[in-house]
């Protein structure tokens, strides 16, 4: 049973039905789904929640499939780790992560959109689905689809990371490489939504997939003991995560499942190379400039970011702040993760936590905050954004060993 | 020879369902102003009233953001193609 009323413009308030559209007919702003909350409220408990398998389906009454979902069943229930080693190299006492590194069937957080929009692509009866993608996008589209037995289209920048590529065509998607960034792949997109009855999953399901994200807050909030913490960092791209992981905590809030208020403060990470939203929040503005983007972090290389307005707000109005770092932060940040925490993100987390570690030495993120950082990729896919040191080659012989080790001893003391 | 402009779809209800649209301007400006001239009503679908873009409106010219030009100055050559796009989708 659902519990949608329908579609809501998140700028203007026009309401629609629940069915396939991109935006407000009015003012072609974002729509969102909008709940029976009164409704939830008499059925929903932290009881009947906490029965339920580890999954993004615990929290089905908050999602916008009118039948059982079919597929994506094992995706979500990722771990939060408290994360005490990367706190003493970042100066953070209370410090935590969210791993959707781990994410399943495809390695990150996308697994949680996807779930939704392919579940709904199959209530609408689609005959075809498809998106405009970075790498990890592509990856579930292609995946959940061909679990769902429907055919997928996916079109990406043409400078995509290989094992993003592969990692796609596998699932027999028809990936198309597209001559531009992400911008001009998602004009494209959206042109094509336009004339085509398809589902992309980004365009026309784009309302119901975008709530899967708030499953990553459900979870953070439930895995902490029913509490939102005090400050999470989020990585943007089109800025959607942010926004939907707010509204997760403010629903459980509101649906009085939390201790305590959602009062989170809210800090967006970028690279340097792509920083539209971070820019805006830094004038102190919602406006986006949008920019051309130069960064080995792909999978954030969103230079016109469709719901920067509404991020960069949302930072300004929990008393957050938006910060950007270099490549070489980057690579930092990724395997700083992994050597402290034995995580191995891809690039988007090397800025969540190069961002961390920038926002702590300036004093934004406090010492004691119960902080969450959102790791929303696995580093087997960006691979090649790493230039990691030679492994030694030695002959089969104990006393070759014994010299790697006496070097590498020799190595670590200096 | 014309400029091509291409309508999306929640657009079209101004110009009885067109696609595409053949204008001769110089400008950005000029088109949509040749746009409000054959199909009244549609500026108001573009631009707030004071004139500029709407919040959730692009436009590209032969590909690229105007507002990487010169926004509503944006120069446009002869056969260029503009494109108005809502800003409803994302990664």
């Amino acid at each position: 049973m659902s519990f949608v009323r329908g579609l809501k413009c998140r700028e203007c308030g026009h309401e629609y039905p629940a069915r396939l559209q991109a935006g407000c007919e009015d003012c072609y702003g974002p729509l969102e789904v909008d709940y029976d909350y009164d409704a939830i409220k008499g059925v929903l408990s932290r009881r009947l929640i906490e029965s339920r398998s580890k999954t993004i389906w615990k929290y089905r009454e908050l999602l916008p499939l009118d039948r059982e979902p079919v597929i994506g069943l094992g995706t979500g229930g990722t771990p939060l780790l408290r994360a005490d080693r990367l706190g003493r190299a970042l100066g953070l006492d209370n410090l935590y992560v969210k791993n959707d590194a781990v994410n399943v069937p495809t390695l990150s957080f996308k697994d949680r959109v996807t779930g939704v929009a392919i579940n709904k692509a199959l209530e609408f009866g689609l005959e075809a689905v498809g998106c405009a993608s970075t790498g990890n996008l592509a990856n579930s589209v292609g995946a959940n689809a061909a679990a769902a037995g429907l055919p997928s289209f996916i079109l990406v920048p043409e400078n995509l990371e290989p094992a993003k590529i592969t990692a796609t065509q596998i699932y027999g998607s028809l990936l198309i490489k597209v001559r531009g960034n992400y911008d001009d792949v998602n004009r494209l997109c959206t042109q094509i939504a336009d004339r085509h009855p398809w589902g992309l999953v980004n365009v026309n399901l784009r309302p119901y997939y975008a709530e899967g994200s708030k499953t990553f807050g459900y979870e953070i909030a439930e895995q902490l003991g029913w509490k939102a913490p005090d400050a999470v960092v989020v990585p943007m791209a089109g800025g959607a995560l942010i926004s939907k992981i707010h509204k997760g905590f403010k629903e459980l809030e509101r649906l009085g499942l939390l201790n305590g208020e959602a009062d989170t403060r809210f800090f967006g990470a970028q690279a340097a190379g792509c920083n539209p939203i971070v820019d805006a929040v830094k004038r102190g503005s919602r406006d986006i400039r949008p920019v051309k983007p130069s960064t080995i972090a792909k999978s954030l290389a969103i230079g016109n970011p469709a719901d920067g307005y509404f991020a960069a707000g949302l930072i300004a109005q929990t008393g957050g702040w938006g910060e950007d770092v270099t490549d070489e932060e980057i690579v930092s940040g990724i395997r700083l993760l992994a050597e402290t925490e034995g995580i191995f993100t891809e690039t988007a987390g090397g800025v969540t936590v190069a961002v961390t570690r920038k926002l702590a030495a300036q004093g934004r993120l406090r010492r004691d905050a119960l902080t969450v950082l959102a790791i929303t990729g696995n580093g087997l896919k960006t691979q090649d954004a790493l230039q990691l040191e030679p492994a030694p080659v030695i002959e089969p012989k104990l006393a070759a060993f014994e010299a790697v080790i006496e070097r590498a001893a020799a190595g670590a003391v200096a | 020879m014309p400029q091509k402009v291409v309508i999306p779809a929640p657009l079209r209800k101004y110009t009885a369902g067109a696609e595409i649209v053949e204008l001769e301007a110089e400008t950005i400006q000029g088109i949509i102003d040749g746009l409000e001239t054959r199909f009244p009503g549609i500026r108001s679908g573009i631009c707030e009233s004071s004139g500029s873009l709407r919040r959730f409106i692009n436009i590209y010219v032969d590909g690229e953001d105007v507002r990487f030009l010169s926004n509503l100055e944006t120069a446009v050559r002869d056969g260029a193609e503009i494109a108005i796009v809502p800003a409803i989708a994302g990664g």
